[in-house]
């Protein structure tokens, strides 16, 4: 592998790190804040999950990247710009239902992601892939039960998740837009080509959005998009200036 | 100090899984493989090859801890742990001895398989660990750990764990 190859796949394996901790991170501000119980210990349960993930993925960043730095200083000492997360996954929470459909949205499009890599990735990222599907799964059927119950639910709860559909509908766009590093892989065959999970992602989020009887919102507006090259919306500031406090206040402090 | 691969798994028997101390790290399944060999300086140095079950598993690095103090107290001195994802961990690798542990401790056992795609509940029914009836339903996939659903038995009314089967 060249250095530009070794450095794209460097970026894409933060790219999927940074996307899985910033919605864990986000997931977590619900504990102690969920609507019932079970719903909040889920919430966190996922959150977990993600945050597992995104610790092996960030080791294997870490390898690729070779300057010595650790899962930690990856999370931890990176500024905002440097993030390349999606802007999907930077979202502030809202609502419940806000965050069920940020939720099912990742998810179905996740899971689709982690088929692809388990079988078309250098042997690492496949092996996390493979872990990472299953629980996944278990996180898209929470989050497509939640979008039916709250879309087939009450006039209210109908309404509202509609509206949040709406609203994060304008950051589905940059899922499927390739950025530099991943053509750059995805011409080599190192990493699948992304566009090609659109048309599955479509039909397996509208036929959930229809049994959960919400209007699908248009495909071909205009997308935001900029998370996977670094620029972020508002929210992702806020967030890390939080989650990376005692890092950078007190370095290299443990528990 | 003379030892054999099968004198480490005995002593593995006896390492609890912190979240579920009833079972043994050898039950869970966690434990892919012991090897022993030889340094230059003819020391034995054991390698166990262990394997997260869920990936945010915040019990693996104290289950690492616990086997090291395990073979410390026992006198080994040279110990590598090393973490495997691939082949990826499945309630399958779980032994029969450790589904009968949890069932006697008031957690129902993993099933063999189970139902993924369909939403809203699914096909198979969980065994009340307390009163055996098969009539319980789902409360929430999620429990107190990440391996947990939480079920509830609507004959003896009680509110239960699952081990969910996890392949």
């Amino acid at each position: 592998m060249n250095i530009s190859t070794q450095q794209a796949l460097c970026d894409y394996v933060l790219h999927l790190a940074d996307t899985n901790l910033v919605l864990a991170q986000r997931i977590c501000e619900w504990c102690g804040h969920g609507p019932i119980l079970e719903q909040d210990i889920a919430l966190s349960n996922i959150g977990l999950d993600l945050l597992g993930q995104t610790r092996s993925l960030y080791q294997y960043a870490a390898e690729l990247d070779g300057t010595g730095k650790s899962e930690d200083d990856l999370a931890f000492l990176r500024g905002e710009r440097a993030f390349k997360n999606l802007l999907l996954a930077e979202q502030a929470n809202g609502d419940f239902g806000y965050t069920v459909i940020r939720q099912f949205l990742y998810e179905s499009y996740q899971i689709l992601l982690l088929e692809a890599l388990k079988d078309n990735a250098p042997a690492p990222l496949a092996a996390i892939a493979n872990k990472s599907l299953i629980e996944a799964q278990y996180h898209y059927k929470w989050s497509a039960e939640w979008v039916i119950r709250l879309g087939d639910g009450t006039e209210e709860s109908h309404t509202r998740i509609q509206q949040s559909l709406n609203d994060i509908w304008t950051f589905t766009g940059e899922l499927f837009s390739a950025s530099p590093y991943e053509s750059h892989l995805a011409s080599q065959e190192i990493i699948p080509n992304i566009h090609a999970l659109k048309q599955a992602w479509l039909s397996k989020v509208c036929a959930v959005l229809h049994e959960a009887t919400l209007s699908i919102p248009d495909e071909n507006i205009w997308m935001q998009e900029g998370g996977k090259t670094g620029v972020h919306s508002e929210q992702l500031g806020y967030m890390l200036a939080e989650m990376q406090y005692l890092q950078r206040q007190y370095p290299g402090q443990t528990w | 100090m003379v030892s054999k691969e099968t004198d480490i798994w005995a002593l593995l028997e006896n390492v609890p899984d912190p979240e579920v101390p009833v079972l043994s790290v050898v039950d869970l399944g966690v434990i892919r493989k012991v090897s022993i060999s030889s340094l230059a300086n003819a020391e034995m140095i054991v390698r166990i090859d262990i394997t997260p079950t869920y990936s945010g598993c915040p019990a693996m690095d104290m289950i690492s801890m616990n086997i090291r103090m395990a073979l410390l107290a026992a006198g080994y001195q040279h110990i590598d742990i090393v973490q495997q994802l691939s082949p990826a961990w499945t309630t399958d690798w779980m032994s029969e001895a450790g589904k009968q542990k949890l069932k006697a401790y008031g957690i129902a056992p993993p099933l063999a398989q189970h139902n993924n795609d369909a939403l809203f509940g699914s096909s198979e029914s969980i065994q009340c660990p307390q009163c055996n009836s098969y009539h319980t339903e789902l409360i929430s996939q999620f429990g107190s750990t990440s391996c947990k659903a939480l079920y509830r038995c609507l004959d003896c009314k009680e509110p239960f764990d699952y081990f969910k089967c996890h392949r």
